[in-house]
């Protein structure tokens, strides 16, 4: 409760992090900081007039692929936003030293144009910004997204100037970990579609690649399902105001798609269920006090066939609608005090032979569901305590490791038993707190657990959360951006990338670049941006 | 319904006993909508359906307030829209157009100061009767009426078919403490000018009443000058497109006047003046290594004859643009390390006989300005710094308290008080510092006149404002960071103690109110788990 930091110190305007010092890194505004990279000191200049994105004679792609094309023009239009409204584009005529071209080159015979992006993909590129054509080749078109995407652009750094100009740069530049993941929750609140998309452009400039969808919990179902409408009609806030209906979702999944980035959706059971219950009747515990029930619900309730039921079809909905390999399957916090109190459970447990072990009886459940998913062919995710409850989980589990104590043991743990993994412990955004809290969350290294190079291998990234209890539209971008940028260079550079001096000043003139695309990222520390935010 | 409302009006003569409803009637939605929460309100089931098209403002034939009042008038026009919120012909009909049953807002004003600015003696108090059909609005001053306007607004509600209603309702209300302010902190970041403007009119949806703006510090100077343009040319961010231009200022000024909201200028010196210097050659003091100038610079230089010219002239200039009669001269956290390195400063310490002691060279420096400001017939608020010091000010200078924990800050406000001095409270209400889940919580229920003095020292805390700095905060975040933290600092300030004790019965007031408040367009945060009918839609 007590704001530790300030009431120690009675300053007007103290600061309880190292505040870094004020300096250009040789970097530029790069963020996140490419593999490798080498930067001259020779300058390119850019007119918005003869500058031109286009197909490599020898690309897999074409001019079919829509998501490239699409890209070509969003960065287009990013990179020559305010020099082409000053009207700076008048038939100038190129120089000799002017960058006048950017050749996209996808070497592999598929491009996966025309795929959805998978944990497998290959998202690796290589720029070379050499007068008068810079050659981005990579051999997918993930690798293109992410080396147009960003790097290209950030390698000029004069914004100010009216003259939009790039150094000369060569980069080779690939992914630490290959799920780079960011968590919404639009059950506590729910967020408009609009929110949702930028939020997966800001994701795009930031190289996320999984949007993990927590879409119901609790407070509300905003998923409106074809198989069970009563679901949404119900359980969410309001039936049509307050949903995302199968349009919704799948114009969601375009758009991240175009932007490589995995939409991973997450139906967490038994446990945060109470608002599936409105709409369907008899899938929840009731609870009882004394020898009757009391009217209020529990978890769902694993004694019953019409559960499973239930749950094969709500899953083999989910497995039409979301595309990705993966399906989240939560199964974290479950309050055993309901299951407790039924009765029928009591019987179930004394049945099953449970004793009085209802982890036991959780285990029981997620048995039964993990094998209902498995039959419609996804692979899962869970939250880590299925792991620690000793359910049997098949090869491909991937495990989120979400509790703040003992995270080095358990990814320790994890990993031994061979499971890939995935960590958020670190990076709960939703946890705020005065002051330059973004150095806690890039400090944060995934990898410094004791064990084998093997047992590394299966860390295969992490996840920023934003949890919804404090949050919805009015705060979510700011609170999100750039805090969460911080976590997507951990996740995205070399782990020897970590001096908080460079990356401070790359991560200010990164923010700034988000505000001037229309993201409301929020301030590291006092200072200005060329254009500030426009909004309010 | 024609039965009740015979029986209903009969009530509103007998408006002793609509006070009596007033404790009975919490648990009905709606009733308490009005957020911060009047000195007395009563209120009963029976209501008015309003319609948008048969729905009036107009001046009571005996008010001295008439067509043509200027502040009152785009009231009214302020008020429509906010009223109908689905409505979109958003102007409201004329007094005199026709109507069968129009619903009538009659304003009543004893004193029409329509053209003037709101002061520190001005009253706010009014009275609000929803009675036989139509509304009743008096007030001594249009102050007064805005604060009335604001309240009605916040009686009206629409059910889930969109029609809009007003319960029969009784208030009667003023103000707990005159002085109820927001800082905002415009030299850490710049903020555009929609940004200051949309939160005055967020601050007169929560009836605060004074924008005290800390216009320039260390970082930048983003005011514009017109005696000396230098200082923001060169202190400014950015010198033109991170400025605030003399229209700009005029036009914040306007803004908030139209709304009852005075502007404090803050000018803080003779630290947080980093940004000053750049502009004005020889006004800070030159810090020195050993013997030499180390080429950095410390607070304003009070040994130099020309900073106090410097200063007449700057103040001569910014008592004019600001209309408000108090201005706020900061004096806080001045750092005496770099005066001490200065051999002309010793010098300077040895002639006026202030041995080794800092405290009183500051003291010098403030007292001299305290006097500019008297020249210039205006009032002096600083920091409690400057009490601290012991210096030896003008009594009707007001303190300003911003610093220390619970017992510490009661134990200021005794000791202010007792030496005579008017105080303002800002210390409780650092609102840009932030944690984790229900803050507000805490600014809601911080007690100011929970020390220890007489009936006649507590009446010296004239009120309290919440601090929004800006190390942190910019254009992309100060609306959620501010909205509804603030409202719970707005509520304490304006209304009874006693009546507004309890966090849990205020829980449900403040959600309605912010889902009111996403409504007008402002973007205030969630408090919790939850949803508004009407979202939140940029992004």
């Amino acid at each position: 409760m007590q704001s530790c930091q300030l009431s120690a110190d009675w300053q007007h305007h103290s600061t309880s992090y190292e505040e870094p010092t004020l300096g250009d890194s040789p970097y530029g505004s790069l963020w996140p900081l490419p593999q490798k990279v080498q930067i001259s000191t020779v300058v390119f200049k850019l007119s918005g007039a003869s500058f031109h994105i286009f197909d490599a004679k020898a690309s897999s792609s074409g001019a079919s692929c829509r998501l490239l094309q699409n890209a070509y023009r969003r960065y287009d239009e990013y990179i020559f936003t305010s020099s082409r409204k000053q009207g700076q584009n008048k038939s100038k005529k190129a120089l000799a030293s002017d960058m006048s071209e950017l050749q996209v080159w996808i070497t592999s015979a598929d491009s996966e144009c025309d795929s959805y992006p998978s944990v497998t993909s290959d998202e690796s590129y290589k720029l070379s910004v050499d007068s008068p054509v810079a050659v981005l080749k990579a051999p997918k078109v993930w690798g293109a997204l992410r080396g147009r995407g960003h790097s290209f652009y950030s390698t000029h750094c004069l914004y100010s100037d009216e003259e939009k100009s790039i150094n000369r740069t060569d980069i080779h530049d690939f992914p630490r970990f290959a799920h780079r993941g960011l968590l919404l929750d639009t059950s506590r609140h729910f967020l408009p579609i609009k929110v949702i998309l930028a939020n997966l452009e800001a994701m795009a400039w930031n190289k996320f690649n999984v949007f993990h969808w927590h879409i119901v919990d609790d407070p509300s179902f905003p998923y409106l399902s074809r198989t069970f409408p009563q679901l949404s009609q119900h359980g969410a806030y309001h039936p049509y105001t307050h949903v995302y209906t199968p349009s919704d979702v799948k114009m969601i999944i375009e758009f991240a798609r175009l932007r490589g980035i995995r939409v991973v959706p997450e139906f967490d059971t038994p446990g945060h269920t109470q608002s599936w219950g409105k709409g369907q009747k008899d899938l929840l515990t009731p609870c009882y006090s004394g020898a009757s029930p009391s009217g209020s619900f529990g978890p769902v309730n694993p004694m019953l066939n019409t559960t499973y039921d239930f749950m094969s079809m709500f899953f083999k909905e989910v497995n039409t609608v979301f595309p990705d390999a993966y399906v989240h399957l939560g199964g974290d916090e479950v309050d055993f005090s309901c299951w407790k109190s039924n009765p029928d459970i009591q019987k179930f447990m004394e049945q099953q032979g449970f004793g009085t072990d209802y982890s036991k009886l959780e285990s029981f459940y997620i048995q039964r569901l993990l094998d209902i998913v498995t039959t419609t062919n996804k692979g899962y995710m869970i939250w880590q305590e299925v792991f620690d409850n000793g359910v049997k989980l098949k090869s491909d589990t991937v495990v989120h490791v979400w509790m703040g104590n003992k995270v080095e043991e358990e990814l320790q743990k994890v990993t031994e038993a061979g499971f890939t993994t995935i960590l958020s412990a670190p990076w709960y955004l939703d946890y705020i707190s005065y002051g330059q809290d973004w150095q806690k969350f890039y400090r944060a290294e995934p990898l410094s657990f004791k064990g084998t190079d093997a047992q590394k291998k299966l860390v295969i990234g992490g996840e920023a959360c934003l949890w919804g209890e404090y949050v919805d539209a009015t705060n979510l971008t700011p609170r999100l951006w750039p805090r969460a940028s911080a976590v997507g260079e951990r996740l995205w550079s070399d782990r020897d990338v970590r001096d908080l001096n460079d990356a401070y000043s790359r991560l200010a003139k990164h923010r700034c670049r988000m505000v001037q695309r229309g993201i409301p990222a929020e301030p590291l520390f006092t200072g200005y941006c060329a254009h500030e935010y426009k909004g309010v | 319904m024609e039965e009740k409302t015979i029986s209903n009006s009969r009530r509103c003569y007998k408006q002793w006993l609509c006070f009596m409803v007033l404790f009975m009637s919490f648990s009905v939605i709606y009733v308490d909508a009005v957020w911060p929460m009047p000195q007395m309100i009563s209120s009963s089931m029976a209501r008015y359906t309003l319609n948008p098209r048969e729905f009036i403002f107009q001046y009571s034939s005996g008010s001295s307030a008439q067509p043509g009042c200027s502040l009152l008038d785009s009231a009214f026009e302020r008020y429509f829209p906010l009223i109908f919120t689905d409505y979109r012909a958003a102007r409201p009909r004329q007094h005199n157009e026709w109507f069968r049953f129009p619903f009538t807002v009659v304003v009543h004003v004893e004193r029409a100061e329509c053209e003037g600015y709101p002061d520190a003696d001005s009253s706010e108090s009014y009275k609000l009767s929803v009675c036989s059909g139509q509304a009743a609005l008096r007030a001594e001053t249009v102050w007064g009426a805005l604060r009335g306007l604001e309240s009605f607004s916040q009686l009206v509600y629409q059910d889930d078919f969109g029609e809009y209603f007003v319960n029969e309702t009784e208030i009667e209300d003023f103000p707990r403490f005159q002085f109820r302010g927001i800082l905002l902190d415009t030299s850490r970041h710049y903020l555009p000018l929609h940004a200051i403007l949309k939160t005055l009119d967020a601050m007169s949806y929560n009836k605060f009443n004074v924008f005290h703006w800390h216009i320039v510090d260390d970082p930048s100077f983003p005011y514009q000058s017109s005696t000396f343009p230098d200082l923001s040319s060169k202190g400014a961010f950015h010198p033109s497109t991170h400025v605030y231009t003399q229209i700009d200022v005029k036009r914040v000024i306007a803004h908030a006047r139209l709304r009852g909201i005075r502007v404090l200028a803050e000018f803080d010196s003779p630290g947080h003046t980093q940004s000053w210097g750049k502009g004005q050659p020889g006004l800070l003091t030159p810090c020195y290594k050993g013997t030499v100038p180390s080429g950095t610079f410390g607070p304003v230089n009070p040994a130099n004859s020309s900073s106090y010219k410097f200063m007449t002239h700057l103040f001569k200039e910014v008592t004019s643009v600001f209309p408000d009669s108090y201005v706020h001269l900061g004096g806080d956290e001045v750092d005496f390390t770099c005066w001490k390195s200065n051999p002309d400063v010793r010098g300077f310490m040895l002639k006026m006989g202030f041995g080794t002691d800092y405290t009183k060279l500051e003291s010098y420096y403030m007292e001299n300005m305290v006097n500019i400001t008297k020249g210039l017939n205006k009032t002096a608020i600083v920091w409690q710094d400057v009490f601290d010091y012991h210096e030896k000010i003008p009594v009707d200078t007001v303190l300003h308290i911003w610093k220390g924990s619970p017992g510490q800050i009661q134990q200021e406000l005794s000791s202010i008080t007792l030496a005579g001095y008017r105080v303002i409270l800002a210390a409780p209400w650092y609102i840009n510092h932030i944690d984790y889940g229900q803050d507000w919580e805490k600014y809601y229920t911080i007690q100011p006149l929970n020390f220890t003095g007489t009936e006649q020292q507590k009446k010296l805390v004239i009120g309290g404002e919440v601090c929004m700095w800006g190390e942190y905060v910019d254009a992309t975040n100060l609306s959620p960071r501010l909205w509804p933290r603030a409202s719970a600092a707005g509520e304490r300030l304006w209304s009874d103690e006693k009546m507004t004790s309890s966090v849990i019965d205020a829980f449900p007031r403040l959600v309605d109110f912010r889902c009111r408040l996403l409504r007008r367009g402002i973007q205030a945060e969630p408090l919790f788990v939850g949803h508004c009918r009407h979202e939140y839609q940029g992004i």
